[in-house]
C-alpha cells in the first residue's frame, strides 16, 4: 500500500502547540484533560490525531479554535501559536476574527452541524458577511463559486435548499465550502467522515485533499479510524488520556509502532479478510425469511401513492450457531429487514419463520408468546437501556414477563453478568455508571437473558472504539458458541462483517444484490455495488494488526494470516 | 400547505359542534326546570309558561337543538334575560376592549420576555440568569389584583402619569387608549412575562447545546447573531405554543383585571352574567372562548412552519 511521504520540513509552520494543558475550569489540581501536548503542523501537511474516545482529540481542536466550553474547560498552561503569533489568551473578539479567516473547522455530524432553519446558501454566505465587506451580489457569486468547487450538483437549487433536503454527503460538502471559502491557513476536521457511508466517505476525503492541494491548507484531521489515517495522513499523533504518546510519519507508525498503546490500538483494527465459515451447531434453520417485503406509506387518506419500497423480495435462512451479516449503505433497507424480523414493524409481505413458527402475519397478541425466541441488540447503548432502571431490573424484566420467578431471574442475571465479564455488583448499578462498551455488554446480557434462538444485532458495535469493538465481537462469538444462537448481524462496516459473519447478504436500495459465504462475497464480489463498497473501504490493503500490507490476492480460505 | 390549512380549518368544525352541544345541554340538563331557574324565585306560573314557550322548552329535545343550532348558524345567540337585548350585540360591544388589552399584553410580554429568556440562557448560571428566574418566580406567585393595585398606587396616584381606571378605544386617539391600557396590560403581562421568559430560557438552553451553534461560533459569527439568528428560530416552536395558549387564556381570563381597572370588557360581562344567571350570555361566552382557543391553536400550528422549514404539511 502507498503512503504519503512528502517532506514538510521546509514548509511554513502553521500551528504550533507547546506544553498545552487544558483542565476543568477553576480546578487546576484535578487531572488535566490535556496534559502538556506538543504539536506542529506545516502548510500543506495533513496531521492525523488518533486515539479512543475520551483521549482528548476533540478538546485539542476546540482549544485551538478558542471554543472550549467556558464553564467546564479552560487552558491551564502552555502555548498555542498560529503562524508565529501567539493566540493562547486571545480575546473573544480577536478569536472571532481568526475563525473562518485563518482557522476553520468541520465537524462529525453533518446532520446536526448545519442550522436546520436556515438555507444552506445563506449559511455559507454568512461567513462572507461576517468577515468581509462584499456586496450581497458579490457574496452570492462567491458562494455559488465555492459550492461548485466542492462539486455540489445543481448549485442554484441547493443554494436555497434547507439542510434536511440534502444527503449526508452533500451536507458535508456544504460544511467544507463554508470552512474553506475564506481560504484559511488551517483546517481542523473533527471526524468529518465518521457518520458517512464508505463510498461517500471516499468522496469527501478526496475533496478535502483536493482542496488542500489547491490552497496549500494545513489540515488537522481527527479520527479514530485507522483506515482513514492510512489513506490521508502525512504525520500522526497518537493520543491517550490527554497525552500524545507517539508521533511519527504514517509509514513509521504503521510499520514500526514504538509504543505499546499504539500497538494495541493497531492490533484491534479488524481487517477485510473474512473469517473461515463455521459449521452449523444443529440441524434445521432457526430463521427462514421468504419473499419479505416492506413498503412504507402508500395508503394516504387523501391520495394513494406508490409508497417507498424499503425492502423487496428478501430471502435468507440462518442455521443454529451461524451468523448472517446484512451489509449496505444507509437507506439500503438493512435495518428495515432487522425490524421486520423482530416484528418491531409489520412487514407488508412475505413470511418470516422463527423457531418453527410463522410470525410475519401474527397479530401483536398472538406474537407475544413467541417474542422470547428472538432478541435484539441496538446500536446505541446509551439509549437502549432505561436510565432509571438498575441493571438487575433491566435483565430480569423479560424473563419475569415470561413466567420465571423473581429469584430465578436474579440468579440468572448474576450468571449472565459473569458471562459478559462484568462484576456481580453491577446488578445494583444504573446504566450511566458504565462505559459504552460495558453498556453494550449489558445490552447483550439483556438479550441473552431470554434464552433466544435468534439474536439480531443492529449495528451493535458501530458506536464503539475499535479496541472495545473487538472485545464485544469476541463476546458475541462466545455467546453464540455457548448457546448455539443464530445471529443476524446488521452492519455498514465491511471489516466488522468480515470478522464475524459466516454468510453475507449485500443490500442496495431495498434489494438483495449479492448473497453468499462471507469468504466468497468479500474476496470475490460478483456485483458492482459490492465491489464499490469494498474498494471504498479505506486502508483495505493494510493489515494493521500485523504491521504489514495485506495480501489481498490470496484465496479467501487463506483468510487470517 | 394550502391543503393542510384547509384540513385544519375543517377539523375545527367538529370541535365547535361538540362545544355547541355541551352549551345547549348546559341549560337543559341543569337540575330542575330551566324556566324556573331563569325566571327566579318570585315567578308566577304564567311567567314560567311564557318563558318555556319563548325558549321552546315544550318541544322535543332534538327539535330544540335544531332550532338553536339554526339560530347559532345565523349568528343569533339569543336574548339576554337581564337586559333583554341581543346577546351577540352585547358580546360584540365588549369584545373590543378585551381584545385590545390582550393584544397589548401579549406584545409587551413577548418584547420583554423573549430577550430576557435569551439572555438568561446565554448567561446561564450567572447573576443575570438568577435575576430573570427570580423575577419569573415572583411573576407567577403574586396575585394579579395585588400587582394591579401596586401599579395604580405608583403610576396613577403617586406619579399621576396615567388615569386610575377606565377605557378608551384606540379610535378615540391612541394616546388616550394607551394611557389607560398600559397599566392593565402590564398587570396582565407579569405572569406571561414570567411564563414566556421561562419557556424561552429552557428552549434556548437546549438549542445552545446543539452542534450547529458550535458551527456558527466556529465561523466567527458574533454572539448576538448566534443567539437571535441561529438559536432563537430553532427555539421558537415551544415559545410560540406558550404565547398562543397565553393569548387564548388572556381573552377568557381577564375578569380580575377588568374589575380592578373598570374596563367594559367581556371579563366583566361574564362575571355579571354569572351573578345574574343570565344563561344566554353565559352560553355565548363559552362558545366564544372555545372559538378563540380553537382559532389561536390553529394559527399557532400554522405558524410553526414559518419558523421551522422541516415542518411541512
Amino acid at each position: 500500500m502507498e503512503f504519503k511521504s512528502k517532506d514538510f520540513s521546509d514548509a511554513k509552520r502553521v500551528l504550533k502547540l507547546r506544553k498545552l494543558s487544558v483542565g476543568l475550569t477553576g480546578r487546576p489540581d484535578a487531572d488535566p484533560v490535556l496534559n502538556e501536548i506538543d504539536l506542529d503542523i506545516r502548510a500543506g501537511e495533513t496531521h492525523c490525531l488518533v486515539g479512543e474516545s475520551g483521549s482528548g482529540k476533540s478538546v485539542t481542536s476546540l482549544a485551538v479554535m478558542g471554543l472550549l466550553p467556558k464553564d467546564a474547560l479552560e487552558i491551564q498552561g502552555g502555548l498555542i501559536e498560529l503562524e508565529g503569533a501567539e493566540i493562547t489568551n486571545a480575546k473573544p473578539a480577536q478569536m472571532r476574527e481568526l475563525r473562518a479567516r485563518r482557522i476553520a473547522m468541520i465537524f462529525q455530524e453533518p446532520m446536526t452541524a448545519l442550522n436546520p432553519v436556515l438555507r444552506v446558501g445563506e449559511q455559507i454566505e454568512e461567513v462572507l458577511n461576517m468577515h468581509t465587506d462584499m456586496s450581497r451580489a458579490e457574496a452570492k457569486k462567491r458562494t455559488i463559486d465555492m459550492m461548485e468547487q466542492v462539486h455540489l450538483p445543481d448549485v442554484e437549487r441547493i443554494y436555497s435548499a434547507f439542510p434536511h433536503q440534502l444527503s449526508g454527503g452533500q451536507r458535508q460538502r456544504i460544511m467544507i465550502a463554508m470552512a474553506l471559502i475564506l481560504d484559511p491557513d488551517l483546517l481542523i476536521a473533527d471526524e468529518p467522515t465518521t457518520a458517512l457511508d464508505v463510498t461517500t466517505q471516499l468522496q469527501i476525503l478526496k475533496l478535502i485533499s483536493e482542496m488542500q492541494e489547491r490552497h496549500g491548507t494545513a489540515v488537522l484531521f481527527i479520527t479514530h479510524d485507522m483506515g482513514v489515517v492510512a489513506e490521508i495522513a502525512d504525520t500522526v499523533s497518537v493520543m491517550q488520556k490527554g497525552r500524545i504518546v507517539e508521533r511519527a510519519s504514517i509509514r513509521d507508525l504503521l510499520t514500526h509502532p514504538k509504543e505499546e498503546y499504539t500497538r494495541t490500538l493497531l492490533a484491534a483494527v479488524p481487517n477485510l479478510a473474512p473469517r473461515p465459515a463455521r459449521a452449523a451447531a444443529g440441524a434445521g434453520d432457526v430463521i427462514k425469511v421468504e419473499g419479505l417485503e416492506m413498503t412504507y406509506g402508500g395508503t394516504g387518506f387523501f391520495r394513494k401513492s406508490a409508497g417507498v419500497k424499503a425492502a423487496q423480495d428478501v430471502n435468507f435462512s440462518i442455521a443454529p450457531g451461524r451468523t448472517l451479516g446484512i451489509v449496505g449503505e444507509s437507506g439500503s433497507g438493512k435495518s428495515t429487514v432487522a425490524r421486520c424480523v423482530m416484528r418491531l414493524i409489520d412487514p407488508t409481505g412475505g413470511a418470516v419463520t422463527v423457531a418453527g413458527k410463522e410470525i410475519a402475519q401474527l397479530s401483536r397478541r398472538q406474537l407475544q408468546p413467541h417474542r422470547k425466541h428472538f432478541q435484539i441488540v441496538f446500536q446505541d447503548p446509551y439509549r437502549s437501556l432505561n436510565p432509571r432502571w438498575t441493571v438487575a431490573r433491566s435483565l430480569c424484566e423479560g424473563p419475569i414477563n415470561f413466567g420465571t420467578s423473581k429469584a430465578d431471574a436474579m440468579a440468572h442475571a448474576a450468571e449472565l453478568l459473569e458471562l459478559v465479564n462484568l462484576p456481580r455488583d453491577a446488578l445494583d448499578r444504573y446504566p450511566h455508571q458504565f462505559s459504552g462498551g460495558q453498556r453494550q455488554r449489558l445490552a447483550i446480557a439483556r438479550a441473552v437473558a431470554m434464552k433466544p434462538d435468534l439474536l439480531v444485532a443492529d449495528e451493535a458495535v458501530s458506536a464503539l472504539d475499535v479496541s472495545v469493538q473487538a472485545q464485544v465481537l469476541d463476546l458475541l462469538d462466545d455467546v453464540q458458541d455457548r448457546f448455539g444462537i443464530a445471529m443476524l448481524f446488521i452492519t455498514h462496516d465491511l471489516r466488522v462483517a468480515a470478522q464475524i459473519c459466516d454468510e453475507v447478504l449485500v443490500m442496495q436500495k431495498g434489494l438483495v444484490v449479492e448473497h453468499g459465504p462471507a469468504g466468497e462475497v468479500l474476496a470475490n464480489p460478483s456485483h458492482d455495488y459490492t465491489r464499490n463498497l469494498i474498494e471504498a473501504a479505506p486502508g483495505r490493503h493494510w493489515d494493521f494488526a500485523n504491521f504489514r500490507a495485506l495480501d489481498t490476492t490470496r484465496a479467501p480460505q487463506g483468510a487470517i494470516s | 400547505m394550502f391543503v393542510y390549512i384547509l384540513k385544519r380549518v375543517l377539523a375545527t368544525i367538529p370541535v365547535m359542534v361538540i362545544v355547541a352541544i355541551f352549551v345547549f345541554l348546559l341549560l337543559r340538563l341543569t337540575p330542575g326546570d330551566p324556566a324556573a331557574i331563569l325566571a327566579g324565585d318570585a315567578a308566577t306560573p304564567a311567567q314560567l309558561e311564557r318563558i318555556r314557550d319563548s325558549l321552546g322548552l315544550n318541544d322535543p329535545l332534538l327539535t330544540q337543538f335544531m332550532t338553536w343550532m339554526g339560530q347559532l348558524a345565523r349568528g343569533d345567540l339569543g336574548t339576554s334575560l337581564l337586559s333583554n337585548t341581543s346577546v351577540a350585540g352585547m358580546v360584540g360591544a365588549r369584545l373590543g376592549p378585551t381584545i385590545n388589552i390582550a393584544l397589548m399584553t401579549i406584545v409587551i410580554s413577548v418584547l420583554l420576555a423573549v430577550p430576557m429568556g435569551v439572555i438568561a440562557a446565554w448567561r446561564h448560571r450567572t447573576w443575570v440568569d438568577f435575576l430573570v428566574m427570580s423575577f419569573s418566580v415572583l411573576g407567577f406567585s403574586v396575585p394579579v389584583f395585588v400587582i394591579g393595585y401596586i401599579l395604580i398606587q405608583i403610576f396613577a396616584i403617586d406619579l399621576r402619569w396615567v388615569p386610575v381606571q377606565g377605557y378608551k378605544a384606540p379610535s378615540e386617539g391612541f394616546g388616550a387608549f394607551f394611557s389607560r391600557a398600559i397599566l392593565p396590560s402590564l398587570t396582565l403581562a407579569t405572569i406571561y412575562i414570567a411564563l414566556i421568559a421561562r419557556m424561552t430560557r429552557a428552549s434556548m438552553l437546549e438549542v445552545l447545546g446543539e452542534d450547529y451553534i458550535r458551527t456558527a461560533r466556529a465561523k466567527g459569527v458574533r454572539e448576538n447573531v448566534v443567539l437571535f439568528r441561529h438559536a432563537l428560530r430553532n427555539a421558537a416552536v415551544p415559545i410560540l405554543t406558550i404565547i398562543g395558549t397565553g393569548f387564548a387564556l388572556l381573552i377568557s381570563g381577564v375578569v380580575v383585571t377588568e374589575s380592578v381597572f373598570n374596563i367594559p370588557g367581556i371579563g366583566r360581562l361574564t362575571v355579571d352574567a354569572i351573578l345574574a344567571r343570565d344563561y344566554p350570555v353565559i352560553q355565548a361566552m363559552i362558545l366564544l372562548t372555545a372559538g378563540i382557543y380553537v382559532m389561536v391553536n390553529l394559527l399557532v400550528d400554522i405558524s410553526y412552519s414559518f419558523f421551522d422549514p422541516r415542518i411541512r404539511y
